[in-house]
């Protein structure tokens, strides 16, 4: 298993996000975890790359594995080491406005792996064209539509070689035709074996692309399994609800529930 | 010639040499080591454990709260009482360079508060350790933010390095004051002395413009869109 979730517990204060979390997820896998605002998804997902520290149990991410305990500090390195196997997608793109496209590409290349800065274009080239921008290699982000921001990201999160791919609502803060274009290259990297981890609202995202679905509410799992049988035939009402509230949004790549 | 202009003409040399040697190594010199300071202590302030950050917060409210002069008296002519005899440029040096950095590291603070987390989260999430990700990505974004009142900052430091004469340092002012007590003509030399800090602010304004362009080569700060 290329990621392993036990008991992770996350608390803000009084309140419990993640409730006692515990799933595992194979390499190749494609998964969305989909459910209603609050439910938990966002908030389990960045603690796959620990971006989010859990309150308690333990993350594993190719067998870099942390235990984690009410109020004992985790050592940082300790954290990198698990998170240096995952790349990341962020809602809001969050790409470096005073870097150029490629040099948001190279950046994690060269400041943290050392690869010299010739190697690293040629890597970014690559990814760049892979999302079929590379004829913007050079341009400021600010230039660019939020879908090419989006593809930007992919691409930057891919280059260091991660063994997970963390997608945190990548098309929903964007329109509808932008968002098919992030879809289409999400697709590809499905189609080629990535592994994705994926929280979102877009029911492309979650019924096409991916291949499992967890349903979570209230920071629990409520169901999970096969996409093709979570979105037919779901077993539990909660998730009946919500695919309902999915349905009537429809299909569109644009704005949650 | 008229005697106005033979005067200043006369005296110009002087008041530039003591620009040279004192007032612009003393501005430079203190905004160089009170921009560390302040870097300093606006990260102490933004992510050191609170004993230090009470530390810090309490220096700024001295140095914040007392009038620079004052504090340049203290330094030169209330040390020696207590053993601490320094020399008048560098009390001056120590004056400023202090205050300097109760400004700074309030606006670099802010500076860098004002970068979105997600930035934070962005560099984490490609492998950055806190330094790189404050080094790289942070401090750079901030620097757009904090310029325009740095430059504040650094052109009344010019122009505040003339209350350095009330401390015998022989700069610009002082080199001015010096002239009129054997020609008697204040008007005339003051004017020019005026002219002169003006002229070393244009020029710093000047920087200031271009420094400002390049660092908004980038265009706007991205946000979401959708």
């Amino acid at each position: 298993m290329i990621i392993e979730l036990q008991n992770i517990v996350k608390k803000f204060g009084d309140l419990t996000v993640l409730d006692g979390i515990s799933l595992s997820i194979a390499e190749g896998s494609v998964v969305a975890l989909v459910g209603p605002s609050g439910g938990g998804k966002s908030t389990l997902l960045r603690s796959i790359n620990l971006l989010e520290i859990p309150t308690s149990g333990t993350v594993a991410v190719d067998g870099d594995s942390i235990e984690f305990r009410p109020n004992v500090k985790v050592p940082t390195h300790a954290i990198r080491s698990v998170r240096r196997h995952t790349g990341m997608v962020f809602q809001n793109f969050q790409l470096f406005p005073h870097r150029t496209v490629i040099e948001n590409v190279t950046e994690g290349l060269v400041t943290v792996l050392n690869w010299p800065k010739a190697r690293a274009r040629e890597r970014a080239m690559q990814l760049l064209e892979k999302v079929g921008l590379a004829h913007k290699a050079d341009v400021w982000p600010s230039t660019l539509s939020g879908g090419q921001q989006q593809r930007v990201a992919i691409a930057r999160a891919l280059a260091p070689s991660p063994k997970v791919l963390l997608c945190d609502e990548p098309t929903s803060a964007l329109d509808p035709e932008l968002a098919g274009e992030v879809v289409d290259v999400l697709a590809d990297l499905a189609r080629e074996g990535t592994t994705m981890v994926m929280a979102t609202h877009d029911l492309r995202l979650a019924s096409s692309i991916a291949k499992s679905v967890i349903v979570l509410d209230a920071g629990a799992i409520v169901e999970m399994g096969p996409s093709r049988d979570i979105f037919t035939r779901p077993q539990q009402a909660r998730t009946k609800r919500f695919i309902a509230s999915l349905a009537h949004d429809g299909v569109s790549g644009g704005e949650g529930i | 010639m008229p005697h106005w202009l033979t005067l200043m003409i006369d005296s110009l040399g002087s008041l530039l040499w003591a620009g040279m040697i004192f007032t612009i190594p003393l501005t430079l010199l203190s905004f160089a080591l009170g921009l560390s300071l302040g870097l300093a202590a606006a990260l102490i302030r933004l992510f050191a454990p609170a004993p230090l950050a009470a530390g810090i917060k309490f220096y700024v409210w001295i140095f914040r709260g007392t009038p620079l002069l004052v504090q340049l008296f203290l330094i030169f002519y209330g040390l020696p009482s207590v053993g601490i005899v320094l020399d008048a440029f560098t009390a001056a040096l120590i004056g400023f360079t202090l205050n300097i950095g109760a400004y700074t590291s309030e606006i670099l603070r802010a500076a860098i508060g004002s970068v979105a987390r997600g930035q934070w989260e962005a560099a984490y999430s490609i492998g950055m350790s806190w330094s790189q990700a404050m080094r790289r990505t942070i401090l750079p974004q901030a620097s757009r933010v904090a310029v325009p009142p740095l430059s504040n900052t650094f052109i009344s430091l010019v122009k505040d390095t003339s209350l350095a004469a009330a401390i015998t340092v022989p700069e610009l002012f002082q080199a001015a004051q010096r002239i009129v007590a054997t020609t008697y003509e204040p008007l005339i030399l003051y004017i020019e002395a005026a002219l002169i800090y003006l002229a070393l602010s244009s020029i710093l304004s000047a920087l200031q413009s271009r420094l400002e362009v390049r660092l908004n080569r980038y265009g706007g700060f991205l946000e979401a869109r959708s």
